[in-house]
Parts: C-alpha cells; structure tokens; sequence
C-alpha cells in the first residue's frame, strides 16, 4: 500500500504509553487509509483500538500520551498543528462517531445546537447552518422537520440517537470518519440500517472510514481493508478478501474461526417433541405492572435437547427465562415441569424443583458475589438444596471439572477470573446440583468472541452428558449452531417455533426472514475450506 | 465453529492470581490515612489515659479563678479555680464514648434499616423511608436541643438522640447500596435457590456493602463529636461539675482573654479529633471508590 | 413536571405537619404542666386551676393540638412565659437579625466556594487542587463553634485584635464579620467539593468529550456543554446549605452572643420558655422544610428528561420501562453524584 494522492489517512509507527506507568498502550502502529474505502479495525476489549481511534484525532484520554509515529489526516501532521489548527481540523477534516450515542449526546441540549455547532464555522449565516442540518437529517432517513430539532436525546430511540451522531459527524463534510463500535447495543435489525446508512455516506461523501468493532462478522461485511489489533500491537492488515482467505497470523484465525457461522442448512434432522417433556409451559402470559410483555407461549424442552429462545432486546426472552426459574412471578399460564406444576415464586417451589432447574446469568461480572471463594459459590447452592456434602472438596471438584476449569481455581475470589473463567464458575455452580434443566440467559454476550466459542463448546458437552438446555439469546448464528429446536419471540408473542433446522432454511414467518437477512453475511473462504 | 482452542498463549492473558488489597491496605495507602490515625491516636490517647496521670482531682481547688502561672499547675486555674490540665485531662473519655456509642447505635440500626428498605421495596420501602424524611425535617442539633429542653440533659438521651438523627442519614446511604447490589445478578441467584431473604440479607448483601458502611461510620463518627461537643458548649450535654470538654469551653469562655487555656486546649484536642477522623474517613472512601472503579463492568 | 413538583409540595406540607406534631407532644412530655411552669412552683391551687381553664388544658389532648395548630396557622404562636409578650412580635427582631447573619454567610460562601470548586476540577490533581481539598476535608470536620473559637483567638480580642467577638447593640458592622466568616466557613466545604465533583463529572463525561472532537472551542465547550449538566446537583447542594444554616445559627449566636433566633432558643429553654421554644423550632424546621423543597425543584427543574417529559414521542416502550427503572432518582441525573450525600 503505497501512499499516493487518494490517502486520506497515514499513520506511521504511532505508540502511545499511560501515564504514570509508560505502559505501552498501542505500540508501533501504522496503517493508511484511502479516500471512499473503510478499515475495518478488529480486536477485543483492551485491545488499544479506542486509543487508536482517538489519536487518529489528535486526542488522547487523561493520563495517556502520544511518545513516537506520527498521524497524517489528508496531508497534514496532526503533530505540527496548534491547538487551534486541531480544532479547525476536527469536524471537518476527520469526525467521530461514538460507542455509545446515549452517552455522548449532551443531555441538556436540543439536536438543533447540537447539530449545528458541529458546522462550527462562524462565517456561514445561521439559515445556511440549518439547510445543512437539514439536508444531513434527510439523508440519515430522519426528519428535518423544528420539532425533531427541537428534541433534547432522551427524547430518541437508540437507533435514532445512533443516526443523530452519524449525521453530526457528516455535518462538515469531513475527509475521513472514526467510528468507535458504532452498532454496540443495537439490535441486528437497527444494526442493519445503520450499517447501511454508514455504507452510503461514506460512498456518496467519497469519505474515508475507520470503524473500530470486535465483530468480525460486521467488519467482513462492511470493510475493504481489515486490520487486527492484538494487546496494543497490529498483527495483521490486508484488503478483505485475502484476509477472510488466508488469515496470516494465528490470532486473526482464532478470531475468524470463533465467529458463529449462521448456518442455514445441513441440520440434523430434529427428534420430535416427547410425548411428555421435561419442561412444558402452555398459554403463559406475563408482565410487570399494567405492560403485557409475554402472550400465548407455548414452549417445550425434551431431555437432552437444546431449545433457544430468540429474540432481540425487549422481547420478552428474558421474562420468559426468569418465570421459569421462578424470578418472574407476573405470570400466568401453565408451567409444568416432568409432570408436575412450577409454582410462581421460586420460594414456593420444592428443594427438588429448585435443584433440577438452574439458572445462568447474562453477565459473569454481576452473577458471582465479590466477597466469596469460588469454593463457597459452588457449595452454597449445594448445601442450601441438597444438604452437607460428605466430601466438599470432592463436590467442588467435580463441578470445576464438569466446567471445564482446575480445580485449584476454588480458593480464587471472583476478582482473580477474566471473564470467560467467571462465566465458568457460573456454569459450575450450576451443575453442581446435578440439574436436568439449565436456563441459559444470553451467557455469552458480554463475553469476548473467542470466549464465547468456548462456552458454547463447554454446554455441548454438557448437553452430551443429558442435559436439556433452554438457551435464550439474540444471536441467530449462535442458535443455528445449537440448538435443537427454536422459538422465534417478537413482542412477547412466539412468532416461529420448530426444529433448527426447518426454521433455518425455510423460515415461515416474515420477522424470521427478516432477521436472517440483516444478519451480516459471514463466510470467510478460509473457514470453510478447514 | 472450531473446536475449544487450545492455545493457551493468547487466552491467559490478563489473569490476576493475587487479590486486590482490601479496603483497609488500600486506605493505608493514602498518606492522609496515616496522618489522621496519628492525630485521632494523640486525642485518643490523651482522653483514654488522661484520667490516669492528671495531677490532681478534677473539682479540686488550686488557684484563684482564672488565674494563670500558679505553681504546681501547667496551664493555671479555670473559673472556679480548678486545676485546667487536670479537667482537660479528665473531660475527653466522656465525649469520645458517648460519641462512639451514637454513632455505633446509629450506624447499626441506620444499616439494617437501610438493607430492609432497598432489598424488600414495596411499602415497607415507602413506609421507611417517608418516616425517614419526617426524621430529616430537624436539623440534628436542632432535635436534640428540643429534646434535652424538655426531657433535661441526660446521659442516655444524649446518645439515642444523636444516634436516631444518625439513622436516617446512614439509611439512605445504604439503601442506595443496597440497590446497587440487588441489581447485580448474583443476589438473583441465591433467591432462584431459595435462599431465604434474611440470608440473603446477611450473606449476599451486606459483605458488599461493607465499604460505604465503614465510610459512613467514620463519617458519624466525626459528626457525634461535633454534636456532643456543640451540646457541651451550648450547656445541654453533661451538666456541671463533669469534667468535659465542651463544657470547660461554656464556663470559662467569658474569660478567654485574661486565662485561654481551658478554651485553647479543649478546642484543639476536638478540631484535632475530628480532622483526625475526617482525614481516615476520606482516606477509606477514597479506597472505597478506587475499589467500586476497578471492578470491571 | 408540575405533577411532580406538586407531589414534593404535597409532602413538603405534610412533613411540616409531622414536625408540628412531633413539637406539641414534646411539649406534653413535660414535667408538670404549663400552668405549672408559668407560675412557678410556689403558686396557689386556685391560681393554677384558673390558669389550666385559660389555658384550656381540661381538655382533650386532641383539642388542644387542634386549637394550637388554628392558632399556629393564623399566626398566633402563643404567649412567653417569660416576658408575656406575644411570641410572633417577640421574634421579629431576632428573626431579622438571623436572616442578616444568614444571607451574609450565604453571601460570601457560594460565590467564593464556587469558584474554587470549579478551578480545583479544572486544575485537577495538582498543587491548587491539593490545598483546596485538604482545606475543606479540614473544614467539614470541625465543628462550627469551635472554628468561631479560633477564629476569635487569632482575629479577636485575645489574638490579633482586629474584630470584637461578642456583639453589643452599639456596635458597628464590623461586629458581624466574625459570624458570619464561621458560619460562611462552616457552609463552603460541601459547595466546593459538589462543585469540584460534578465539573469533573461532566467534563469527563462522553458528551463533553464528543463536543471537543467536534472541534468546539474550549469556552464553547465549558460554558455550553459542561455547565447545564453541573448546575442542577450544584444548585440543590447549595440550597441544602442554606438550609443547614437555620440550625447552624445557634451555636454561632451563642458563641457570639448574637440576639437572633438562635440566642432567644437558648435563652427560652434556660427559663423553660415552652411557646417560645416551640416557635423556634418550628420556625427553623419550617425553613430547613422549604428551603430543601426548592432544592428539589431546582434538581428537578434542571433535568431536561423531567422537564421535558410531557411530549414524549417516539418509543414509548423503552421511555416507560426506564422511567420505571429509575423511579426515586428522577430527581437528579442518574451519572450525576448525588446532592444530598454531602450534608452531613
């Protein structure tokens, strides 16, 4: 890639250490950009890809420094500029797109200042500014209309919020375009349409992109050019194609390979229902005060099977999940569970009920009580449901095993886990009482991908051992990859329900369709062909 | 989807086998830690062994009222001519354990107020807390004066006073806690087991709130000093001829300009007291917020 | 909005009520009977008995609070029984000379205390900073009186010589000075450090972060995006100060020998002055109730999420669910650090 008069975009050797430790943050990165073309720029938490992002406009968080490289944005070393000259160059020559547009909207300010001032040019009349924001309005699909400029952010959806900040930063018809993991907490539908938006503007602006995202399925979609970030360092970097084909470094094949595949054919073909299933739940219907979240679910799981619940935030996946573990208890409807009915609260359960349905928690940070061994998490649900161990050690053995962890790792404190090995714990204190059921609530969306691969490996086999999962997710490649039958949820009501496979290749129902196709297309040619 | 990964390499990466330093180590860390347990220890010292090496009894008569440079004594005589070192000597334990007491009588029923409230919701949570504002509709020294105006200046009353304005403070305090752990799953799962709620309770919410308790218990330790020492002041905390510090101050204040020291030496040993405990109380709250950022989210 | 600020009214009245409540049984507690007091000890049955008619202690409890509080609400807040004078007529020059302590305290404090806050937060971390929070750390731990006590040691008669300590109806306005640099002393910390707090809050903030990658100039960036976010919790800080001073008064009074409210507290209870005492407290609960009701307006009159709700448009659903989740902070900003932690 040599430099040539379409670079928008040349970083050179740029390291940049925290202060007071001089710990290398991002060391030695150079990567260029070229004009109408994205890089798309991949890592996992930690990875330094946000430090990047923000160098790339002159910015550094507190306490880090810029020590060696140098950034050029069309032309000019942000290095040799004042600080003024950087201001004149932001909003520009190079905007930002946030993570999170909830956050970084000011609250106190309506669209109209917001918008506005993004312009930042005090020569242009205050009609010409408007036009302008109007015009970006229109071509982010938002209305330009005083009301919706009138608006204050939290008078917004997320996907909207997301569409105000691509527009602010496309106000001043900038050259080049950070965007910072711009579709987190987006639904795949939401997600679809601002990807697609971003697609355009940035064809139809001739901008350069960088977008920063751990989801390799995303970047593959959207980039020409993909770069690895591994712990501060650029471990790979090509055009796209020859990426997905031929990853040259061992992380980029961990990474590629670690992404659900969304597989819409070669399932097996599923087992039909049993006549009496282990988990039988019939005309549910739940809520939280006077709000209807959950109508009409009929839903069953066999032994041995996994059955997921998918659907995007809001639902009603989750209510579902916590009724049956007896965390929910606006409901009503029939849960039966091998024959005998749940009751609604958990506390008015059997020990038994209690100890052969199991719940996992969405985020392994909360899940685990700060304060106890790993040791004491695993005995405390066995002790309360099942009575005094004989041999503690050896129960607490065991459950580590079964997770897939040492069984050294008992005397650890929460603190002491990365987040996969917390997650395990989890799943351990689970299976510790022998379960038949476990509810799974969207284990592994606040894990790393690498991670989440592991883990669902891990309730594979547990699944081998013969236990029946209900595995609740928004990710429809992980459920292609898992489950046995699945319930499609759309607004509290079931809106698809069938084996996988069925479901997968021949969707019957429209928002089924419409979830696989915004679903970003991910093949790489090196995955396949393994 | 691959099979597991079997590189240990790139996955292992950040994994911490020691344990972060606990709350206290973390608060020792800060120099002002050190230097308000050395100020608060000097008081402390003084107040607890005070009785023990004063020279003479503390209604004894040596001087001449307000009179200084008599031999024998140190810092001369009170107003009723009264050994001042010795009064200043005898008058600190009072304040020191009727402080403590309140603030420990407080601090304790705020807490289980506090865990009750956040944890059951509901109309106990209503109920709690709208009698909590009643509770916070006085100014502290303002309920207590009623109080001892009506009732007399007690003992015991000193301390339930002060320790019931405490309650409502360190309640909320806690129930904000409280709320922040309730909302972390981990709590979710001990009721999905039917764990019962008291357990819960004593088990799964109050080892983590324990920082913002410690915090708080400094911090109600500073201010029933204050207040024991205001009602001393003010003549309404212990009555005459109690030896005790803020009460030296009422009766030989007329005459700080002629003889100071019965003021100066009971006013510095309280300013160095509660800056003393201030300065640990910042201390542990500092560790405690270091403590709250570092867990990652 | 409306809607919530005439629940706070609601209970603001309500709470006040409580206090009235709370006062009179204080009252009933008594050893002995008013009628008793008033007399004194030596007084004639028949004396006493004519009293109790007049002052209707035959009847009911219940009736008694009833009439008390009729007369409470047309202003009538009883008699002395010290100097026989109606007690509202009595307070009225106390009364004034607290609310000139008071605002000259508030005064000076908040400009002042503002102002450090916020360059502390700007130079964060460093030298001025440093000072600025070991001084108020040291402030906000020692009590009111004994910083009055200092004060007049080293400005005073017995120290520098520069202020009189103790007030005389002769004297000049430099008599107040001393008052009402403790009180304002006593007031500042909490200012400063809410002050300091949010800036740093807000000026971390992701929202003040994006303005400046928006290439906006720094002033633009302080004093549009920066500024409304603080202002809310700082303001209702600062109201709860100003609220404290109304207890705060008395120990100062005291100390100073100041003839306002606090001064004819202390002096009622030395004679047992039951009218009187009970006016006091109802007069300074009354202020401490109101003062922390508009600290509430203010927090809530300075969230754009309250302020606007009545329109909401798109997305009903998510609004609601969050509204549900957030129900008692709707007050302040949820990232904002909480106002009323700082009082003590």
């Amino acid at each position: 890639m040599t430099r040539n008069e379409h670079t928008v975009l040349e970083v050179d050797d740029l390291t940049v250490i925290g202060r007071p430790s001089a710990v290398e943050i991002i060391s030695d990165v150079s990567i260029t950009v070229r004009r109408g073309e994205i890089l798309g720029l991949v890592g996992e938490s930690g990875s330094g890809k946000t430090t990047l992002g923000l160098s790339l406009l002159a910015h550094c968080k507190r306490a880090t420094e810029i020590v060696r490289g140098h950034v050029e944005v069309g032309g000019k070393d942000l290095a040799s500029l004042s600080e003024q000259q950087v201001r004149q160059l932001r909003g520009r020559a190079v905007a930002y797109i946030p993570q999170s547009p909830a956050s970084a909207l000011n609250p106190a300010l309506r669209l109209r200042t917001q918008l506005g001032e993004a312009l930042h040019d005090d020569t242009l009349p205050r009609a010409k500014v408007l036009d302008r924001v109007r015009e970006v309005l229109r071509e982010v699909a938002l209305p330009d209309d005083d009301r919706f400029l009138n608006r204050y952010p939290h008078q917004l959806s997320g996907g909207q919020q997301q569409r105000v900040a691509i527009a602010m930063a496309f106000v001043g018809r900038p050259e080049l375009i950070v965007l910072d993991e711009p579709t987190t907490g987006l639904d795949v539908t939401t997600q679809a349409h601002v990807l697609e938006t971003i697609r355009r503007m940035t064809r139809e602006y001739g901008t350069a992109g960088v977008y920063i995202s751990h989801d390799m399925a995303v970047v593959a979609d959207l980039a020409d050019e993909i770069a690895v970030m591994y712990r501060g360092e650029l471990v790979e970097r090509g055009r796209t194609d020859a990426v997905l084909a031929e990853p040259g470094h061992e992380y980029t094949r961990r990474l590629l390979s670690a992404v659900p595949l969304l597989r819409t054919e070669g399932h097996e073909e599923a087992e039909e229902p049993e006549e009496a299933p282990l988990l039988r739940i019939s005309g549910l219907a739940a809520g939280y005060g006077r709000t209807q979240v959950l109508e009409g679910i009929d839903v069953s799981v066999s032994r041995g099977e996994c059955v997921a619940l998918l659907g995007e935030s809001g639902s009603g996946k989750t209510t579902l999940s916590r009724s049956v573990a007896g965390l929910h208890h606006q409901f009503t409807g029939e849960a039966l569970f091998d024959g005998e009915p749940l009751a609604r609260s958990s506390y008015r359960r059997t020990a038994e009920q209690r100890r052969r349905v199991q719940y996992v928690f969405q985020n392994p940070y909360e899940a685990l009580n700060p304060r106890k061994r790993v040791r004491d998490q695993i005995l405390g649900p066995y002790r309360h449901l099942m009575g005094r161990p004989q041999d503690p050690d050896a129960v607490v053995a065991e459950a580590l095993e079964r997770a897939a962890l040492p069984a050294a790792y008992a005397d650890r404190f929460p603190e002491q886990l990365s987040g996969g090995e917390r997650q395990r714990v989890c799943i351990a204190r689970a299976v510790a009482t022998k379960p038949d059921l476990m509810v799974c609530d969207e284990i592994t969306s606040a894990l790393d991908v690498s991670v989440q691969a592991e883990i669902v490996t891990l309730l594979r086999n547990l699944q081998d051992e013969g236990m029946a999962l209900l595995f609740v997710t928004h990710n429809i490649a992980l459920v292609s990859n898992i489950a046995q039958r699945v319930a499609v949820l759309n607004k509290g009501r079931i809106v698809e329900y069938g084996p996988v496979g069925r479901v997968m290749s021949e969707p019957r129902h429209e928002y089924t369709r419409a979830l696989i196709a915004d679903t970003p297309d991910f093949q790489p040619s090196f995955a396949t062909a393994e | 989807m691959s099979g597991p990964m079997t590189d240990p390499k790139v996955e292992k990466v950040a994994k911490t086998a020691k344990r972060r330093p606990g709350l206290f180590r973390t608060a020792w860390g800060f120099g002002r830690t050190k230097v308000g347990t050395v100020l608060a220890g000097i008081i402390v010292l003084v107040a607890v062994a005070g009785p023990f090496v004063a020279p003479y009894e503390p209604t004894e008569f040596v001087a001449m009222p307000y009179e200084t440079g008599v031999g024998g004594t140190v810092f001369g005589g009170d107003n009723l001519g009264r050994d001042v070192l010795t009064r200043f000597l005898w008058g600190g334990w009072t304040l020191l354990l009727l402080a403590a007491s309140a603030a420990g009588i407080g601090v304790a029923v705020g807490t289980v107020v506090g865990i009750v409230a956040g944890y059951r919701r509901g109309w106990l949570d209503d109920v709690l807390m709208r009698f909590n504002d009643v509770l916070l509709a006085f100014p502290q020294l303002i309920a207590a004066l009623l109080v001892m105006s009506i009732i007399g200046p007690k003992v015991w009353l000193i301390v339930a006073v002060i320790a019931v304005s405490h309650v409502p403070r360190v309640a909320r305090v806690i129930r904000e806690a409280t709320r922040k752990v309730i909302e972390q799953d981990f709590v979710k799962a001990a009721e999905a087991i039917g764990l019962p709620r008291w357990r819960i309770m004593a088990v799964e919410i109050l080892p983590n709130v324990t920082s913002p308790l410690l915090v708080e218990l400094g911090l109600r330790l500073t201010y029933s000093i204050g207040v024991v020492a205001v009602l001393g002041f003010l003549g309404m905390g212990l009555q005459p001829p109690t030896a005790d510090w803020g009460l030296m101050i009422n009766e030989t204040r007329q005459g700080m300009a002629v003889q100071p020291w019965p003021v100066v030496l009971p006013v510095t040993a309280i300013a160095v007291l509660t800056i003393g405990a201030n300065l640990i109380t910042d201390g542990l709250s500092r560790a405690a917020i270091g403590i709250d950022r570092g867990v990652e989210k | 909005m409306t809607r919530l600020i005439a629940v706070r009214l609601l209970f603001g009245v309500l709470t006040l009520w409580a206090v009235s409540v709370v006062v009179f049984a204080a009252t009933q507690a008594l050893p002995g009977d008013a009628a008793q007091l008033i007399l004194g000890r030596d007084a004639t049955p028949e004396r006493l008995e004519a009293l109790r008619d007049q002052l209707n202690l035959h009847q009911p409890v219940a009736v008694q609070y009833t009439q008390w509080l009729q007369g409470l609400l047309q202003g009538d807040l009883g008699t002395s029984f010290s100097n026989r004078q109606p007690v509202s007529e009595y307070l009225e020059s106390p009364l004034g000379n607290s609310l000139v302590l008071m605002g000259l305290a508030a005064l000076v404090a908040t400009p002042v205390s503002l102002l450090i806050g916020a360059f502390s937060a700007l130079r964060r971390d460093r030298g001025f900073d440093h000072t600025a929070s070991l001084g108020t750390l040291v402030l906000a731990s020692v009590p009111e009186f004994v910083v009055g006590i200092l004060l007049i040691l080293a400005l005073g008669p017995g120290g520098a010589n520069l202020f009189p300590s103790v007030y005389s109806r002769e004297g000049g306005p430099e008599q107040w000075i001393l008052p009402a640099l403790t009180l304002a002393l006593a007031v500042a910390p909490p200012i400063v450090r809410m002050m300091r707090a949010t800036m740093i809050e807000v000026l971390e903030s992701e929202y003040v972060q994006q303005a400046r990658l928006k290439g906006l100039d720094e002033r633009v960036v302080l004093w549009r995006h920066a500024a409304p976010n603080a202002i809310g919790p700082v303001a209702q800080v600062i109201a709860l100060q100003l609220a404290w001073l109304a207890g705060g008064v008395v120990a100062v009074e005291f100390l100073f020998n100041i003839p306002g409210i606090g001064k004819v507290l202390m002096d009622g209870i030395a004679n047992r002055d039951v009218p009187l005492i009970q006016a006091v407290v109802l007069l300074i609960a009354g202020i401490y109730i109101l003062v922390n009701l508009l600290a509430d307006v203010i927090g809530l009159a300075a969230n754009p999420k309250v302020r606007v709700s009545g329109n909401r448009p798109s997305a009903p659903g998510s609004a609601t669910a969050k509204d549900r989740g957030e129900d008692g902070a709707a007050g302040t900003p949820a990232d904002a650090p909480k106002a009323k932690d700082v009082r003590r």
